[in-house]
Parts: C-alpha cells; sequence; structure tokens
C-alpha cells in the first residue's frame, strides 16, 4: 500500500547549512548510501534503506531531514552535492503535477510513507494538520498532560532505546462488532510476560508487522491505541488489550488490504507479536476527584474511552470518585459496527452517560456524535466551564473540527466566552485530540 | 561484544572482569581520576544535573542516550570499536601482514610516546576550560561546554586503559603522571604548548573546539589507522564523539557570525567601535582570532621535516589521514612532498623525502579540512548581503614549530621585518584590547531558551528536543 505502489517515497536528505562534514554518518552507514565531496555530505536515495543506523551519532540533527518524493524525480547525488540549503517541500499541487494522484499522496501520509520509525509518523501527522485550511482545531488542543495525570513511560522500546522492540504473546483475541459485517473489529489480548511495559490509559504502542513490503523492506510500525486500563486487561496481570479494526479499504473507500490490521485480526492464541512503545505524554486521564471526563469517538477510536472508563469503574469502589461524572459520545455507522455494543450497555446508568450516534441506521436519519453534543447542550456547558472537567476525542481526522466547532456553539449559546474557554481547555491540558 | 556492561564499577566492551590484574590497576586509578576531575573538572557545577549523552553500546543504536546526569556520576569507562576480522596493515614496511593485537617490542617506546602524547592533550583541555561554565551564554551553550569535558574525560579513559593494558608497570606510571600534570603550571605544565593557553572567552573556547579539537580529529584518524589493532579501535570510537567537540565549535562561531551580520544590519554600520557598543564582536576580531588560533593549532602537527613521522609511518604506528582511501603504494620510500621553508628573507618550497615530511602532509590535510568550514563561515556573511570574508592565514603566519619558527610573515604571506611585525601585529593577532573587550562580553545567561546578546540562538536543539529546554538543572 501507499508509498511502495505509487512510487512517492521518503527521501532522506543532509542538511548542508548545519552539517559540518565530520563524516560520521558516512563511517556509519552499513551499507554505503551516504557519500560526500569537498561541499557536502549526501544520501544517495538508491541505496538508503531507512535504517537510521546515522541518525543518532549526527552531531548537529542535520541528518534528520525527510522530503516526500515521488521517486521518478527523486534529487539525485549530484545535484545534492551542488546544494547550500535544503529545498522546500513539494506542495500537494507539485507532488500531483509529477503524476502523483492526489488520493495516493494522502494515503502515503497517512501511512506515514515508509519509513522505519513511529516519530517520523507523527511527523506526517503534524505536516498534515498544517496542510489542513481554514479551522485548526488543534489551536484548542492541550500539549500536556492534566495535572493530576499519572507519570507516563514512554520509548521503553524502540529505535533509540536499549531495546529496539519487545515480543508479546497472544492470550486474546475476540470480534467486539456484530457477526456477518464486511468489517469486523477485534479485541486482542497481548501478554508482556515478565518484563517490564508499563502503560497508562490513553497511551499507544507500535506494532510491527512480519515480513517485507513490496521493496524487500521491513514493515514500518503501525500505532494502536491500548483499550486496557493500567493494571492490565485482566487486573494484576502484565497485559494490555487493543482494538483493531480489520482495514479492507482506505479513506476513499478503494480496496486496500491493511498490512498490521490483517495481521492482527487473524492471530492465534499463543502466537508472538512484535511491539514497540508504549508512546504518548499528553492524552492521559485527569486523577483527582471530582474530575469529570468527557469522552467523545467513533469506531476504533473508542480504544483509549474503554480504557479511562474501565480505570473508573475498577476504582469506584473507592468511593473517590462519586462526584465525578463520565460522559460517553460514541459514533459509528449503525450498531451492529460499533465495538463493544453489548457490555456497554452493561454499565450502570449512574456511573456513565452513554450517547450512541448512528450514521447509517436504514430508515433513520444521519446521526453524527457532534448533533448528540448539540441535544446534550445543557450538560456540556457547565462542564466546558468547569475547570475540572476534561475533553477527549478519539478518532478519524475529520471528526476532529466539527466536534470542537460544537463545543464552540454550546459554550457561546450558553453565553460564556469562547475564546476564554479555548484558552482553559488548551493551558489547563483539558481538550486532548487523538485522530488518525 | 558490543554491549556495555553497567553492572561493573567501570563500564566497558573489553571482557574486563576476566582480566582481573588490569582490572584491579584500573579499579585503582579510578579513584584518582575522580579526584581529578572533583579538583580540576569543570568549576562548581559537580550537582548540576545535566543533559547529557552517554554511551550504552558502540552501535549507532546505543551510543548516544540522553539523559540528565551529574557529571561527576557520568559512566566513563572503555569502549572499543568493533573489531574487524583479519585486518591487515595496510601501509609501512609491514604492509599485508596481521595486524598486532599486542605491541611489538620494538615499538614499545614509541607506541607509548604517541598514546601519552594523545592522552595528555584530554585533561588539558578540560582543565583550560573548567572556569567558563561561569560565564555562559546559555544553558544550551553551557550543556554543550560540560559535553566536551566529559567526553574529554572519557578520551583519557581511552588512553590509559592502552597504556594499563598493554604498557605493565611503565604505562600505570604514566597513567598516573596524566593525572598530576596540570594545564599552564609551571613545573609541571602539560606536553603540548597549546594545551597550556588559557581558554579565557567563549570565542576562544569556540575557536579551540574548532581548530584544536579539528587537530585532534586528524591526529585520531591517523591513529585508526595503526597497524596496533587496540589503538585503531580505541581512535575508531572517539571520533565519534570528537564530531560533536568540532560542532559546538562550527556552530558556535558561525551564531556569533550571525549575530553580528544582523546588528550591523540593523545598525547599518560596519564600524567596529559602535558594533562594540552595540555588544557584539566585529568581524575584524573574529578574524584576529581565526588567525591566531590556526596558526597555534597547525603548531600541533611537529616540525615539517622529521624523522620520527618517517619511523612512524614506516613501522606501521601512525597512518595519513584516509591512509584506506589513498591509492599510492602505501610505503612512500623515493617520493618526494614539497615543503615551505624560510631562506634569505624569501619562502621557498623545497623538496623533501615524502617519509620525513609526513607531519607536513597531515598539517595540509588538516589545512584543507579546515578551510571548508570557514567557507561555510562565509555563506552566513555572504547570506546577510556584506562584503567582508574570513580567510585562513598563511601557513608561515605565526608559527613557533619547524623551518618557519624563524621568520615573520604577514597572514597574507609576505615575509615582513621585526619592526613592521610590531607595528602590524595588533591587526592581525587579538589584542590585549581585544582581549579585554571580549572578556567584558562574558556575562551569565542561564535562563532557558534566553541567549547572551553577542550569539544567535541555535537552529535546532540537542537530540530534537526545543531550543528552550532545561539543558542544565542548577539544584
Amino acid at each position: 500500500m501507499g508509498a511502495s505502489d505509487n512510487g512517492l517515497i521518503r527521501q532522506h536528505l543532509i542538511d548542508p547549512e548545519i552539517c559540518i562534514r565530520c563524516n560520521t554518518c558516512e563511517a556509519t552507514c552499513p551499507i554505503g548510501a551516504i557519500t560526500h565531496d569537498s561541499r557536502n555530505y549526501v544520501v544517495n536515495a538508491d541505496i538508503c534503506n531507512h535504517c537510521m543506523a546515522c541518525v543518532p551519532p549526527c552531531p548537529t540533527g542535520s541528518i534528520d531531514n525527510w522530503r516526500n518524493m515521488p521517486r521518478s524525480i527523486a534529487y539525485s547525488v549530484d545535484s545534492q552535492l551542488t546544494w547550500d540549503s535544503l529545498p522546500a517541500e513539494l506542495s500537494t499541487q507539485e507532488l500531483e503535477a509529477a503524476g502523483v494522484a492526489s488520493n495516493d499522496l494522502a494515503s502515503a501520509q497517512a501511512a506515514g510513507a515508509d519509513v522505519a520509525h513511529a516519530r517520523l509518523i507523527a511527523d506526517t501527522l503534524a505536516t498534515q494538520q498544517s496542510e489542513q485550511p481554514g479551522f485548526d482545531a488543534s489551536a484548542v488542543a492541550a500539549m500536556m498532560p492534566p495535572w493530576s495525570a499519572a507519570h507516563p513511560y514512554t520509548n521503553l522500546y524502540g529505535p533509540r532505546a536499549p531495546e529496539t522492540s519487545i515480543k508479546a504473546t497472544v492470550v486474546g483475541n475476540a470480534r467486539v462488532t456484530a457477526v456477518g459485517r464486511d468489517y469486523d473489529t477485534h479485541h486482542i489480548v497481548l501478554d508482556f510476560g515478565g518484563m517490564p511495559f508499563p502503560v497508562l490509559e490513553g497511551q499507544s504502542i507500535g506494532i510491527v508487522p512480519p515480513g517485507v513490503d513490496a521493496l524487500g523492506r521491513a514493515h514500518h510500525p503501525r500505532q494502536y491505541s491500548i483499550a486496557s486500563p493500567r493494571n492490565g486487561e485482566r487486573p494484576g496481570y502484565n497485559n494490555l488489550s487493543l482494538t483493531v479494526k480489520r482495514v479492507l479499504e482506505d479513506h476513499q473507500g478503494r480496496p486496500v488490504r491493511g498490512v498490521a490490521s490483517n495481521y492482527l485480526c487473524d492471530l492465534q492464541l499463543g502466537d508472538t507479536v512484535e511491539v514497540i512503545g508504549p508512546f504518548g505524554a499528553s492524552f492521559l486521564m485527569p486523577n483527582h476527584p471530582k474530575s469529570h471526563v468527557v469522552m467523545i469517538c467513533t469506531g476504533t477510536g473508542s480504544a483509549p474511552m474503554r480504557a479511562m472508563t474501565e480505570w473508573r469503574r475498577r476504582l469506584r469502589r473507592s468511593g473517590k470518585f462519586e462526584s465525578g461524572k463520565l460522559m460517553l459520545f460514541f459514533g459509528a455507522r449503525t450498531q451492529e459496527d460499533l465495538p463493544y455494543f453489548g457490555p456497554l450497555q452493561s454499565l450502570p446508568r449512574d456511573f456513565i452517560d452513554i450517547n450512541l450516534a448512528f450514521s447509517r441506521t436504514p430508515t433513520q436519519p444521519r446521526q453524527y456524535v457532534q448533533d448528540l453534543m448539540r441535544a446534550r447542550a445543557a450538560d456540556l456547558a457547565p462542564l466546558l466551564a468547569d475547570r475540572n472537567a476534561y475533553f477527549y476525542v478519539c478518532g478519524l481526522k475529520a471528526m476532529e473540527e466539527g466536534v470542537v466547532l460544537a463545543l464552540q456553539d454550546i459554550a457561546r449559546e450558553a453565553g460564556l466566552d469562547w475564546s476564554e474557554v479555548a484558552n482553559s481547555l488548551r493551558r489547563d491540558a483539558r481538550l486532548h485530540l487523538e485522530t488518525y | 561484544m558490543s554491549t556495555i556492561n553497567y553492572s561493573e564499577k567501570i563500564p566497558n566492551n573489553v571482557n574486563l572482569a576476566e582480566d582481573r590484574t588490569l582490572q584491579r590497576a584500573l579499579e585503582q586509578w579510578q579513584p584518582n581520576y575522580l579526584r581529578w576531575w572533583d579538583d580540576m573538572g569543570p568549576d562548581g557545577s559537580q550537582n548540576f544535573d545535566v543533559y547529557l549523552r552517554t554511551a550504552v553500546s558502540v552501535d549507532p543504536q546505543g551510543w548516544a542516550q540522553f539523559g540528565a546526569v551529574k557529571m561527576p556520576d557520568y559512566r566513563w569507562g572503555i569502549f572499543l570499536n568493533q573489531a574487524e576480522q583479519d585486518r591487515k596493515i595496510h601501509f609501512g614496511d609491514h604492509l599485508g601482514e596481521d595486524a598486532w593485537q599486542d605491541v611489538p617490542g620494538e615499538h614499545r617506546a614509541n607506541l607509548r610516546r604517541i598514546i601519552v602524547t594523545q592522552g595528555d592533550t584530554e585533561p588539558a583541555s578540560v582543565e583550560q576550560q573548567r572556569h567558563l561554565g561561569l560565564t555562559c551564554p546559555s544553558q544550551y551553550d553551557l550543556r554543550n561546554l560540560f559535553q566536551v569535558n566529559v567526553e574529554e574525560g572519557r578520551h583519557l579513559w581511552a588512553m590509559v586503559y592502552l597504556l594499563h593494558k598493554y604498557f605493565g608497570r611503565d604505562g600505570r606510571e604514566e597513567g598516573e603522571a596524566l593525572l598530576e600534570r596540570r594545564s599552564g603550571q609551571q613545573d609541571n605544565p602539560r606536553i603540548l604548548q597549546a594545551f597550556n593557553e588559557p581558554t579565557p572567552d567563549w570565542l576562544s573556547f569556540f575557536m579551540f573546539t574548532y581548530f584544536t579539537d579539528r587537530d585532534g580529529k586528524f591526529q585520531l584518524c591517523a591513529l585508526a589507522e595503526s597497524s596496533f589493532d587496540p589503538l585503531a579501535r580505541t581512535t575508531k570510537f572517539m571520533l565519534t564523539e570528537e564530531a560533536h567537540h568540532m560542532f559546538v565549535g562550527e556552530s558556535g562561531v558561525s551564531r556569533i557570525i550571525q549575530r553580528t551580520c544582523a546588528a550591523m544590519n540593523e545598525l547599518r554600520t560596519d564600524d567596529p567601535q559602535k558594533l562594540r557598543a552595540a555588544g557584539v564582536i566585529d568581524l575584524p576580531t573574529l578574524q584576529r582570532y581565526l588567525n591566531f588560533h590556526f596558526s597555534v593549532t597547525i603548531d600541533l602537527f611537529g616540525s615539517d621535516e622529521s624523522s620520527n613521522a618517517a619511523t612512524f609511518y614506516s613501522s606501521g604506528l601512525k597512518g595519513r589521514f584516509e591512509e584506506g582511501k589513498r591509492t599510492d603504494d602505501h610505503r612512500l620510500k623515493g617520493q618526494v612532498y614539497r615543503v615551505l621553508n624560510a631562506k634569505d628573507g624569501q619562502l621557498i618550497e623545497r623538496e623533501v623525502p615524502m617519509l620525513n615530511a609526513l607531519n607536513e602532509v597531515l598539517r595540509d590535510d588538516y589545512i584543507r579540512d579546515s578551510i571548508g568550514g570557514v567557507e561555510r563561515w562565509n555563506r552566513v556573511i555572504e547570506k546577510a548581503g556584506i562584503p567582508f570574508r574570513l580567510k585562513t592565514p598563511h601557513k608561515a603566519f605565526h608559527r613557533n614549530i619547524g623551518a618557519l619558527a624563524g621568520v615573520k610573515v604577514s597572514p597574507d604571506g609576505q615575509v615582513v621585518s621585526d619592526a613592521e611585525w610590531a607595528a602590524r601585529v595588533d591587526q592581525w593577532l587579538p589584542s590585549v584590547n581585544d582581549r579585554a573587550f571580549v572578556a567584558s562580553l562574558m556575562g551569565r545567561v542561564v535562563e532557558p531558551g534566553k541567549f547572551a546578546n553577542w550569539i544567535a540562538p541555535p537552529v535546532m536543539g540537542i537530540n530534537r528536543q526545543p531550543v528552550d529546554f532545561e539543558y542544565v538543572r542548577f539544584n
């Protein structure tokens, strides 16, 4: 999918303005992809396999530059040797002019192109965000965790950690949507045995699918939110769960078999999986008594919400959170598509306020989570004004704007100053977005 | 074995635990080293938490681990690059023979001398720089200084390991002496003169790390070719660390230039007095510092004709820069090289046997390499639209070693009389006035993200951290 099929590559480049020509990268590269003349050090795109071995030893950071380029017009060694500075990233229009179809570009970006590095996936997502014109939901979003969040461990396993990955054993794999649909979603439980892998609700992990892509390179890791609370899917055990939807078509509806999701959904009990992470240090839940949590999600975006809900449920007997509200806005195409529909129904009403929106129920008008939020404005407005209320949004990128606009309308109609509310949501780390 | 064993007192990847004699010797040296660090390491900084990189293995993924560390707790240890299987000697009289895993008796004295001379520069530079932390222009720069310092300390460990492991009692005594000499001390100075000069201010520090640490790079590169395999593997790993030191120098000077050019364009002036009044370092002063550090550093390569250099090469102790990439016969017998001499008030070129001129060969390679960076500094000036170019001075300028020591030469290569030299030296080398001015700028800026007025912030932080990251916690 993505990168290899449509000829788009993530080209590795060295910034000649920052590079000091120390030769460390060339000496480090295990496959001779880096060369130099008296002027510049450059990377040969035909040889570089993105192994990242050159990145940590570079003293300047100049080595860590990447551009989305159609393979046919990738920068040659000769042209790079003449540079005094890096060229700008090609615009979508320029890429299209070079023969890259726009939806190929989108899917390549969403897939994080072909770089085997979780950080670079994040970079690409950031680029996408900045490219979105008009309303910028992320301007309201928090960069930090709530003040009462527990301290997360991150990047314990990965390319920059002493251990590059950890093996987990599959101890559960169950379908959590109704049977008989084209799309199915699985609840997968991974056990880490005696190996340390401490996580918090809201964090994610990376799964490294086995095998290689069409170009013979190792697959890059795919990120999944953790669906279980900090003390394990099964309390007291060193395991966690994921909510994985089998991907059979891309965002545009064209057939594509997702590499990692199909691998995960087909796993058998006892299989081992290569994992990196944990990731995420801001999408974390508050832990102080009287903190309210408003959760807004679609599809598998429910994973972190399930984790937070379950942690609060386990703590419920402690009595600490008696006045802390949980509110859930959960959208799916139909009731059959909605993960965990059954278990959700059995949660007590006085514990969590559940609102379900279905956009494709036959004979019913289409309903989205933001419609339900507007319908519940009377309950949401006081929470927007309450510094103890925290909002979490997880799901497809497209929902982000609608949700934040709904919050804005609710605040204004209640006579609140939106700029003040928005400021508090960001500054007090009360609004957290995780979309893909 | 590339993983470093941190459960041991001395982190290492050389199976130290299996060599009890060596382990005991190094464990006795370790407290003396720490005492030296306490006495002569960065002044008043022992309790700071510094965002340092530490090696956990010598492979690419493991050698740059970042975290907040108190400097005395830094895991100094012994790291050698992976051994190359069946490595052969690739230059000199022993070309084609197996590389030595032990020291041949006939080369013992020379190798010891090479290792001691290299080892002596490492603690010397820490001593030279120990007061700079008190006048740092930012937390970012302070962190870089400390990183340079702890790695110089580790380079001393690397050399002391070789001395202890391969030179017996003599080696242990040399190891102690490395901790006893002091930079600039009259009765027990460091071996090389450039390492007895003070590093009084941050401009000197950046120039030093650009020019003098680059000498280190060239010496290490030449030693990385050595037939004595443990020396080659040790110096190869040191080179990876050395790159950061040159980065500190090159980017430091570049940021000073950037700030000066910005001020020149703001104030629309190139008058040094007005620029000094605005608190930035004028470009002519930068040129004089450059002249000084360049000329002092090229002296470090030694005499232009040296029978020692010939011996070191032919016997396989020390190769040329990038020996493996050269395509000649790697023996050099009967070949010639042109060196510069002074005769009757004129500079003349003379042909001498190449083997005897190997110091000069290495010096010329060094000059080519250091000019490249000066050209990159010029691009910063050019970008600002200012018609001024920095230039490395002539090779014969301000030399105190070799055949050029007796002659006075201007930066553009004209032989001048003693009287003319005396009249113009303040245009060519930093004057007392220049040094006093630069010293007057040296305040202490330690608020995260803030920078002294005379230097621009860097383009990016360390290890992708933001520029205003808290690189040092003062506790």
